[in-house]
């Protein structure tokens, strides 16, 4: 690969080396705090008028929020920078054309991607212009809705309701528009199906190789079901093999079952990968009404633990996180030695 | 981190140091396993599965996946296979090899697992650029990959050619790529050995010492193979293939050999081989002497046959006749066509001979006439006297340097041959299987042949005959412009006063042409037409015998000129028709309400993914008999009471060959095939670019009969096959090839001594392209045309052509006009697309090669256009904007009338 490192891996890689970085939290939470109605996410009224047309309803599509609230959306990416983050996730969790079809918004997804990028960078520099410290923009890449390693029909399992090439392009679109926003990594996350992930990587390649220069990449998984496995059927260790080629800054999992739950696959993910390491869970587990009530201490406290145990170096939070989990768990991870990479 | 190979399924595999051999199923191979090439074919997915469950469950730690099978969608396959194998977590467990001879298939699949695969496999085969693009894809992927020792110029088959390959493949990928060296199989190319051609010997010690060099030299690199190729020679006798594979791979694998295909089923376990076999195994693996004396391939085969076991019942060879003095010894070989012993008789003989010369002259020629004799009597046939001739050959090595040390020594005499014989492919022709028969057969006879190969102009035809002084010319051919070719020949050596007899034989030459057309012009000698090998002989010791020749070329004469005189007379009885008249009696179709489905695809296609094995599935074996001149009807003929036997000898002889063919691929074949809009406007077939039939791309120009015609049947046109404008038709092209190869393993064969391997060789690689042709046929009805999608005739069946559509070839008899060829090769592009070529006579270069076009109306019939009158010959070159007499140049052998001039 003719691409060469760009200057915000070799960043990443010599904090990485001195001490545990700092993710930042969900989004998802922010946002419903914001109890913004139909008319505020197309940016009637209050916000942006979106330059982008759809008969769909949009309340939901928090994406969009990038180009209609971007000062709002700004705002929660500026807590989580003060609270401690490193590293800001940009708010393009669902900016590809298959997720956004669901929302009619496929003609967006090139400026949700781009805008999304300088938005994240104009809360880093606001925060930045404060305590001078260095912080990186991540473009958030999704799984999509779909999978291309499971056919959605039980009775036609060799059928596919999207394909690699299907997932390529539209990833390739995002993640140019990341790039193009200024983003300083790339972070492909709540990998269900690791063929998603490897056609955002093949994405990923085409344009470094493009561009001649390669951004980060942080890999990062999720492991939803007791067994230990990925939703498409992989052990940590196997899905690690199968992303390895990217030669990502991280390798990780996000999401799912907690803290608790995930410690077992990240240390085994922490055995095998010869790179820097990162875990970013949920707020433990939902409650009966979705929602996360695992308080900032008792999130920080395993997170913590995961620190001390040598099998992270970059932590951060998921679902149901806030900007106060986030400054618990900087403070629970200071002084901690990082992970030494194998 | 160690920089293990790291693969996954569901499940990560890690190769390390303490797995000595990682074994990879090859069960879901459709070329390794015919069951599962049954049920994809079948589309039985279901039972497919099961093959691959099976294999996990039986320890596979890889399965490798291969699709390549010329009569099905190879990609499609791939990607539903791997599809479903991902619903299945007990396979999908596992890696998977993800292996094809084509890009596009590999890619494809690449596309569908989530671990991580190995590619199989990319090499220098067609070049750096290939190879880079290859890698980096497989680096954006994430696979691991086999790279063959192949480049540019070939395989690598010798040691230096390895180590070379890998090593320059190893600086690409590591040094100038960054692909992780760990991810990287070599795949040095396993051979077979104890084949009895000498080159092949030292494969086994090539491999092994590559092996060993490249783990030293190339770090993190591993090696595999494909193991069951090593013991081809040894078919049919499992216990001595185990032992063979057992013992390469414990060689093997001590340097470093740490994957590989093995039938597990096809593996013994080294330290119980018996000691004897497992000496000789060692012995012909790394190519060592044996210990009891003669060569390890010799000791291996006179072994072999004790360990066979099983159920089959032991084979005792009778070897009494070693007891024998030696010129019956030498006579048995010979009549047996026996090689094994025959170097160490000869040199028996020599020892005991005062020259080295009486040898020949004593024993040798004493045992080969007693072949003649035979041969003669119809009591051997010719693929007999081939190896006996392979058997002579091999004696007379044997006494050479002797016999060139004696005329150093003292200008002693040479070996008194019974006559000098030129023998010649005329210009513009490449066929020479039936002049190669002929020669080794005249050989065996002590006649000297001065061979001057295929394509051969007439003035060095003449000139070698001059300053050799040969007794005789011996011309061949078998396309019909060679006929005018031959017909110049007898003119040149009219004109330069030659008086040497001329013998022609060759398909399309015939006794009535050398009469008419060769005979007369060639005045001061005599021109004789030979009908095959068996005769030759006959005709060539009557020709050069002082007493038996004026006689036997008188009573030739008065033969020819009645032949003559009768073919005039039966010619002019036969009543022809003007053209406008046959025209009339066309076939008629009623296009009224035909619908023919439209092709797959307009314009070319070029189809590379041929399997040998499949193609072999395909071959009509009469013609192959036929070659060998036994005459009958296969399967019939094994079991014919005259020749049964030598024809089961023959056809085992025959399998021996195909099945190294196939397993070290000999043959690279390739194919175009192509559609076009098509309408019929008079005799003529227009071809359009595109579906809306505006613009034409090309014009098919076809001859119609002027025979004239009982019983209301009507002169047919192959344009009358096709419907006329207005009624939306197609037609299709091909050129299939087996490829240029079989030159160059004919010439191997024929520098070891052995004319019958070479000659086996040709007439496989005939019987190849003929099968592809029909292989391609049929993919043609059922899926790219696709007019046929529900015919389900099987491969042996499409032998009497019971499907419906014809392929006919320019040249033969429904379209006799060569130059056709011409426009059907621009067409299909067919010299970019498989290096096949035209010669000044029409003739495709590599001779292993067919071409035609397809017509797919269910009337449509083969034909022979036969005779044609001047008012055609003078229509066709109108409308072909042809000179008439470039026309009747090329239309000669079918025009009923003497042309001006």
């Amino acid at each position: 690969m003719s691409a060469v490192a760009s200057p915000s891996r070799k960043a990443l890689e010599r904090l990485a080396r001195e001490r545990i970085l700092i993710l930042d939290g969900a989004m998802g939470t922010q946002i419903q705090g914001l109890g913004l109605s139909e008319d505020d996410f197309v940016g009637h009224g209050s916000g942006h008028a979106c330059r982008h047309h759809s008969d769909h309803p949009q309340k939901g599509n928090n994406d969009l929020l990038i180009l209609t609230q971007p000062e709002a959306i700004e705002e929660i990416h500026f807590k989580y920078a003060m609270a401690g983050a490193d590293i800001v996730e940009t708010n393009t969790f669902s900016a590809t054309t298959i997720a956004q079809a669901d929302y009619g918004m496929e003609s967006a997804v090139h400026d949700l991607n781009v805008e999304g990028a300088r938005v994240v960078r104009r809360a880093l520099d606001r925060a930045t212009a404060i305590d001078g410290k260095p912080r990186f923009v991540a473009g958030a890449v999704g799984p999509t809705n779909r999978t291309a390693s499971i056919s959605p029909d039980v009775n036609n399992p060799g059928f596919r309701a999207v394909t690699f090439e299907d997932l390529r392009k539209a990833y390739s679109q995002q993640v140019n528009g990341l790039i193009e926003g200024g983003a300083d990594v790339i972070l492909i996350e709540t990998i269900f199906d690791t063929l998603n992930a490897k056609a955002a990587i093949f994405a990923c390649v085409e344009a470094f190789e493009a561009r001649g220069v390669a951004l980060p990449m942080m890999i990062s998984g999720t492991i939803t079901d007791a067994s230990g496995r990925t939703l498409t059927g992989q052990t940590p260790t196997a899905f690690w093999h199968s992303v390895k080629h990217s030669r990502p800054f991280t390798i990780g999992l996000n999401c799912a079952l907690g803290a608790e739950a995930m410690r077992p696959h990240m240390a085994e993910i922490s055995s095998v990968a010869d790179t820097f390491t990162c875990a970013y869970p949920n707020a433990g587990l939902p409650n009966a009404f979705g929602q996360y009530d695992e308080g900032p201490e008792d999130t920080a406290k395993q997170v913590g633990e995961f620190a001390r145990e040598g099998i992270v170096n970059v932590v951060g939070g998921c679902c149901g996180t806030t900007p106060d989990h986030i400054r618990a768990i900087a403070a629970a991870v200071a002084g901690v030695t990082p992970r030494l990479v194998p | 981190m160690k920089p293990y190979l790291r693969l996954s399924g569901l499940e990560p595999f890690v190769l390390t140091p303490d797995i000595p051999f990682v074994n990879i199923g090859e069960r879901t191979n459709v070329t390794g396993s015919a069951r599962f090439r049954k049920l994809i074919t079948a589309r039985d997915y279901t039972a497919a599965l099961a093959v691959a469950r099976d294999q996990v469950e039986n320890g596979a730690q890889v399965i490798d996946i291969n699709m390549d099978e010329g009569l099905i969608d190879s990609k499609a396959a791939m990607v539903e296979f791997l599809n479903l194998i991902a619903s299945e977590p007990e396979i999908a467990r596992v890696p998977v090899m993800i292996d094809s001879s084509k890009w596009e298939v590999i890619e494809a699949g690449l596309q569908c697992v989530q671990g991580k695969p190995i590619v199989n496999s990319i090499s220098l085969k067609e070049g750096e650029e290939q190879f880079r693009h290859h890698a980096a894809l497989c680096m954006a992927y994430g696979a691991a990959v086999v790279v063959m020792a192949f480049d540019e110029t070939g395989q690598a088959d010798t040691y230096q050619r390895k180590i070379d390959i890998c090593a320059r493949a190893y600086k690409i990928l590591v040094d100038e790529m960054g692909f992780p060296p760990e991810d990287i199989i070599f795949d040095p190319n396993v051979f077979a050995i104890a084949t009895g051609i000498e080159e092949h010997d030292n494969y086994g010690v090539d491999f092994i010492e590559a092996t060993a060099w490249i783990r030293k030299n190339l770090p993190h690199a591993h090696i595999s193979g494909g193991v069951s190729n090593l013991s081809f020679s040894f078919r049919g006798n499992e216990p001595v293939r185990e032992a063979m594979h057992a013992v390469f791979l414990y060689h093997a694998i001590k340097v470093g050999m740490d994957m590989g295909i093995v039938n597990a089923g096809q593996l013994a376990v080294y330290d119980q081989i018996d000691p004897e076999l497992r000496e000789a195994c060692e012995d012909v693996v790394l190519n060592r002497k044996p210990k009891a004396g003669g060569t390890a391939t010799e000791r291996m085969l006179e072994i072999a046959e004790r360990f066979k076991g099983g159920a089959r019942e032991e084979k005792v060879r009778d070897l009494t006749w070693r007891e024998w003095p030696i010129e019956k010894r030498i006579e048995h070989a010979l009549v047996n066509g026996i090689t094994e012993f025959i170097e160490a008789d000869t040199e028996e003989a020599r020892l005991a001979a005062e020259r080295p010369l009486h040898v020949i002259e004593g024993p040798l020629m004493a045992g080969m006439n007693v072949v003649g004799d035979l041969f003669g009597a119809g009591k051997m046939f010719l693929p007999q006297v081939v190896k006996s001739a392979r058997v002579m050959k091999q004696a007379v090595a044997v006494l050479l340097p002797y016999m060139e040390e004696e005329k150093a020594a003292n200008g002693g005499s040479d070996r008194q041959s019974a006559g000098k014989i030129l023998m010649a492919t005329v210009k513009g022709d490449v066929h020479d299987i039936g002049k190669n028969i002929v020669g080794v057969v005249l050989a065996c006879n002590n006649y000297e042949i001065i061979d001057l190969g295929v394509m051969v102009p007439p003035q060095k035809i003449l000139e070698v005959a001059r300053a050799e002084k040969v007794d005789i010319i011996g011309l061949s051919g078998l396309i019909t412009p060679s006929l005018d070719e031959m017909v110049h020949l007898a003119s040149e050596m009219e004109r330069e006063g030659f008086d040497l007899p001329l013998l022609i034989g060759g398909a399309t030459t015939s006794r009535v042409h050398t009469a008419v057309k060769i005979a007369p012009r060639y005045t001061k000698g005599q021109a004789i037409y030979v009908t095959d090998a068996s005769r030759a002989v006959g005709v060539v010791g009557q020709l050069l015998s002082a007493e038996m020749k004026p006689d036997y070329v008188a009573g030739i004469r008065a033969e020819y000129v009645d032949v003559a005189e009768k073919h005039e007379r039966a010619e002019l009885a036969k009543q022809r028709l003007p053209l406008a008249a046959a025209r009339e009696n066309a076939f008629k179709v009623d296009w009224s309400d035909y619908k023919v489905n439209a092709p797959q695809f307009l314009g070319t296609r070029v189809i590379e993914d041929w399997d040998l094995s499949e193609i072999a599935r395909y071959i009509d074996w009469t013609p192959f008999f036929q070659t060998w001149e036994l005459k009958g009807v296969y399967p019939r003929i094994l079991e014919d009471e005259k020749q049964g036997e030598v024809a089961r000898q023959l056809f085992s002889d025959a399998q021996d060959m195909l099945k190294k063919v196939i397993a070290e691929n000999w043959f690279k074949p390739r194919a175009v095939v192509g559609f076009w809009p098509a309408n019929a406007v008079g005799d003529d077939i227009k071809l359009f670019t595109a579906e809306d039939r505006r613009d034409e791309l090309a014009t098919l120009y076809t001859l119609r009969q002027q025979t004239s015609k009982r019983e209301n049947r009507p002169n047919v046109a192959l344009a009358d096959f096709v419907a006329p404008e207005g009624t939306k038709d197609y037609v299709g092209g091909f050129v299939v090839t087996a490829g240029p190869e079989e030159n160059e393993i004919a010439e191997r064969f024929k520098r070891a001594n052995d004319d019958f391997g070479s000659i086996m060789v040709k007439a496989l690689a005939d019987r190849y392209a003929e099968a592809m042709a029909e292989m391609l046929h049929e993919r043609v009805r059922k899926e790219l045309w696709g007019y046929g999608a529900d015919e389900t005739f099987a491969p042996n069946e499409l032998i009497g052509e019971p499907y419906r559509g014809i392929r006919p070839a320019p040249g033969y008899p429904a379209q006799p006009d060569h130059t056709e060829k011409v426009t059907l090769f621009r067409l299909l592009d067919a010299e970019a697309s498989t290096g096949v070529t035209l010669t000044e006579s029409m003739a495709m270069w590599p001779g292993s090669s067919v071409s035609g076009i397809y017509i797919g109306h269910p009337d449509a019939y083969y034909f022979g256009v036969a005779k044609v009158e001047r008012d055609q010959a003078i229509d066709y070159a109108q409308r072909k904007g042809m000179d008439l007499a470039e026309v009747e140049r090329w239309l000669a052998p079918i025009l009923n009338y003497t042309p001006a001039g």
